[in-house]
């Protein structure tokens, strides 16, 4: 009979993991309430839900798989022509445009994923640099096909689903983006809680011990790095798609380098990290480009710095007493 | 007598090192066998070899009559062959729960399912309970491992060995570092491991050495210097010469 | 073909210059700083503005910008960089990038985006013929200081006691902190000096490279690609990679001018996979 009620209890203890908190809840409801609140900042809202995506595809490997990299951009980029190239060419279905830029991403991520499966994290930076320069170069030189530095153009949409036209405003735009990223996001939260998902914070947290336990590693490293490459190519999708635009700037290093800061501000290892990063990231980046616009990226820089110097621990010391008391209210409201 | 684990003419060079020097070991099935040897015998490195964290320059590794000596390490694990190290190597933000699992979860073939929800698999967590409780962590399991005392941390790098269900376990030193108060509980847990599995001990501690093992290997300086029960070891001059360090009356 | 051979050998030497302080900052405190290019750049205006508006000669702007980029750099290691070390790398990349961008964001304002020149001196300008090979003045001009620089940096590397105590850190810096070698201190000079070396590159280089607030982005990889594939324990390593990288992109582009510098990234992630740990490390080890 006891050993009844302690299986019971490790089977709680199990489930609490994955088990939706009420914060969660209210999040998701906000983002989409966001669509009748903000009627006017619906682009806006858009490149956050975009830029959200990407954040969630880095959180995969740098938050669970503890895999670190300055060339997420790559992928972003690879969906983005691939969705693009796609609309253009052969034909202008949105889901299937972005089913196409996943592939093409996430076939990317495949082929390169043997390079960042050894070395330190020293190494690992450096190659996913070299990659992600190395497709910028491409990009930049297969003009014929890419549009080189005038960008892609060209690119018309149908409506999603056959029924929603993309509109300047970004209505269908902010819902499309906002529904892909939700979608990707549960699919995200059920694998990370799943026993893949715990094996890939069994390889971040000791690698040795890992192998020790039979998890066969670099398989693992693999197909969560192919997964976040789709992830990412989803993102570049949904960019190209809802800009009906791709210009090279989408390979460029500085999409690595401010994708990080998301990560950074938001928080790596819980999934949410990315979604409030990327928030914070383009409120603030709004609000600063409203009175000195072509300075942005100075700004960026003194943020990374302060950040790392130690201005990280204060938010998220700051942000876990907020979230521990709302803990203890969300609790306190189910009861 | 039948074998569960054997090395054949086994070497190790670190450059011009010799770690390993033609090492011909046999752990019969439900042994109960320790390896002992003074510091920088080569104890670590030939279980390494064993399990497959460093590859050995020549010779061959049999578990169960089967050749292991080039399989990848996950690849042994899933063959029957767990160890534990001689400094813990945890998941350190996993509570002991977690850790388990992942154990259990790799065993019965699910590690590679990205959907599935871990506490809807029934077999699983009985398992994981089972696991748990033999190694009385269960009014832990919600703890995060880098928090637990040391005591306990030995007690799950143990746990988290034998939940591979192995059959044959290396155990590296499992006593190194425990304090004295926790070590008699570690100890018990030691003697309590199922008759089934073939136990390879590594230890300094001769006391728990002479009051487990039933066979005892000595290895000095990457060789096989005697091998006979305790009481022949404990006679034996070469022995204590080479380990024991009583040379006084040579 | 002579003539671009010699052009990429001068365009290593820089490089080299260039790259080695990062090499020898990185192998010594294990320390990422990617903003190595920042102290480049700095030199490079340093020299333009001593040149536009003091009127100085070149040769006189030379010292000065590495005299400029090596206080910059004394003052920056005392104030933030020194808290880092103890940091992982990737807080260490993402730190020495907010400088990067800081600094480019900055020379924009301060300086404007456009491209700097400066004017050489007479007897550095034009090129002249040896057994038909064209031979640019200033390239040789580089060769020979750079040149005489990597011997003079192998030299005191090798036979000074501040060379011996540097190889020591770099070695073990625990052991050599037990011999009494004040590694801090050891490091603060040595970062100095790295970045001077990164200024006195920035304004030999103007001429070859192009100078403007992004220099240290475009050429970070360049840097890294030198430290990387050169190894972090020698002099000698970094300067071969510096050499190979030079030919091999000033020759690429020459040849296959479409695909740029597509070249030597691909060459990098070879590199690097097929040698994680430099491509002179294993020899040493």
């Amino acid at each position: 009979m006891r050993a009844e009620s302690f299986d019971s209890r490790v089977r709680q203890a199990l489930h609490a993991g994955r088990r939706w908190h009420p914060a969660e809840i209210a999040f998701w409801c906000l983002a989409f309430a966001a669509f009748l609140l903000f009627p006017r900042n619906l682009l806006l809202l858009n490149e956050i839900a975009i830029l959200a995506l990407f954040a969630l595809s880095l959180d995969l490997i740098l938050g669970y798989a503890g895999i670190v990299s300055l060339g997420h951009a790559a992928f972003l980029g690879m969906g983005a022509y691939a969705a693009g190239l796609f609309a253009k060419h052969v034909g202008g279905d949105p889901l299937v445009g972005l089913a196409v830029g996943m592939g093409a991403a996430g076939l990317l991520g495949l082929v390169t994923s043997p390079l960042v499966l050894r070395g330190s994290d020293l190494t690992r930076l450096m190659i996913t640099l070299g990659v992600a320069l190395i497709l910028f170069e491409l990009a930049n030189s297969l003009g014929s096909l890419t549009g080189g530095a005038d960008g892609l153009q060209g690119i018309m949409m149908k409506p999603v689903l056959g029924l929603f036209d993309f509109d300047i405003f970004g209505r269908t735009a902010y819902l499309y983006s906002l529904s892909v990223l939700f979608v990707l996001f549960l699919i995200a939260r059920r694998v990370v809680h799943s026993p893949f998902g715990l094996s890939l914070r069994a390889v971040r947290d000791n690698p040795l011990r890992a192998s020790a336990s039979g998890v066969p590693n670099a398989r693992r490293l693999a197909a969560a790095y192919t997964l976040a490459a789709a992830y990412a190519g989803a993102a570049g999708a949904l960019l190209a798609q809802t800009t009906q635009f791709v210009s090279l700037d989408v390979l460029d290093f500085h999409r690595s380098a401010d994708l990080m800061l998301v990560l950074i501000i938001g928080g790596a290892g819980y999934l949410y990290g990315g979604l409030v990063g990327a928030i914070a990231f383009k409120l603030l980046q709004d609000a600063i480009a409203s009175f000195t616009p072509q300075y942005w990226m100075f700004w960026i820089g003194l943020f990374l710095v302060l950040f790392v110097l130690g201005g990280r621990e204060i938010i998220h010391g700051a942000v876990k007493a907020v979230a521990g008391r709302l803990a203890t209210f969300g609790k306190g409201g189910v009861r | 007598m039948s074998v569960a684990l054997q090395t054949f003419d086994l070497v190790k060079n670190f450059g011009g090192i010799t770690a390993t020097a033609h090492v011909d070991f046999t752990l019969a099935k439900g042994a109960r066998h320790a390896l002992i040897g003074p510091n920088g015998a080569g104890k670590t490195t030939f279980v390494n070899q064993l399990t497959g964290v460093l590859k050995p320059s020549s010779g061959r590794i049999e578990l169960m009559g089967e050749d292991i000596t080039s399989l990848p390490r996950e690849a042994r694990v899933k063959r029957g062959l767990a160890r534990t190290f001689q400094i813990n190597q945890l998941f350190a933000t996993m509570t002991p729960l977690e850790m388990i699992a992942l154990v259990t979860s790799e065993r019965l073939g699910r590690g590679s399912h990205p959907f599935r929800a871990l506490d809807r698999d029934p077999e699983l967590v009985s398992q994981t309970a089972e696991i748990l409780n033999r190694f009385r962590l269960d009014d832990i399991v919600d703890r995060t491992i880098a928090t637990l005392p040391y005591g306990k941390q030995r007690q799950i790098e143990i746990a988290a060995a034998f939940a591979a269900r192995p059959s044959v376990l290396l155990l590296d030193e499992p006593a190194a570092g425990v304090p004295e108060a926790e070590r008699r509980e570690l100890m018990e847990t030691v003697a309590e491991l199922p008759g089934d599995v073939s136990v390879l001990l590594i230890e300094h501690d001769m006391d728990l050495v002479f009051r487990f093992a039933t066979r005892i290997t000595v290895l000095v300086n990457g060789r096989v210097l005697a091998e006979g029960s305790p009481e022949e070891m404990a006679r034996d001059p070469a022995v204590r010469a080479a380990y024991l360090g009583e040379d006084a009356h040579v | 073909m002579l003539t671009v051979l010699f052009d990429g050998i001068a365009y290593g030497m820089v490089l080299f210059v260039l790259g080695c302080g990062l090499s020898v900052t990185m192998g010594l405190m294990n320390f990422v700083n990617l903003a190595h290019g920042a102290f480049a750049m700095l030199g490079g205006y340093v020299a333009v503005q001593a040149m536009q508006r003091l009127g100085l000669p070149f040769l006189a702007c030379l010292p000065l910008a590495f005299l400029a980029a090596a206080l910059v750099g004394i003052v920056l290691e005392r104030l933030i960089y020194r808290p880092m070390y103890a940091k992982s790398h990737l807080d260490q990349v993402m730190f020495s990038i907010g400088l990067v961008f800081m600094a480019v964001a900055g020379t924009d304002w301060l300086m404007g985006s456009t491209q700097q020149f400066i004017r050489l001196p007479a007897w550095l300008q034009g090129r002249f013929e040896i057994a038909g090979v064209g031979i640019g003045r200033y390239r040789l001009f580089v060769i020979v200081v750079c040149g005489l620089l990597a011997f003079s940096l192998q030299w005191g590397f090798a036979h000074t006691r501040f060379g011996s105590r540097l190889r020591a850190a770099v070695d073990d810096a625990r052991v050599a902190r037990g011999l009494g070698i004040p590694v801090n201190r050891l490091f603060a000079l040595t970062f100095a000096l790295g970045c001077g070396l990164a200024g006195f590159g920035g304004a030999l280089g103007i001429e070859l490279m192009g100078l403007d607030p992004s220099f240290p982005l475009k050429f970070m990889i360049y840097f890294l690609i030198v430290v990387t594939v050169g190894g972090t324990s020698s002099i000698t390593g970094p300067f071969f990679a510096a050499m190979l990288l030079g030919v091999a992109d000033v020759v690429g582009k020459y040849l296959v001018p479409e695909i740029g510098a597509f070249i030597i990234y691909a060459l990098m992630v070879v590199l690097l996979i097929t040698r994680p740990h430099g491509l002179f490390a294993r020899a040493r080890a």
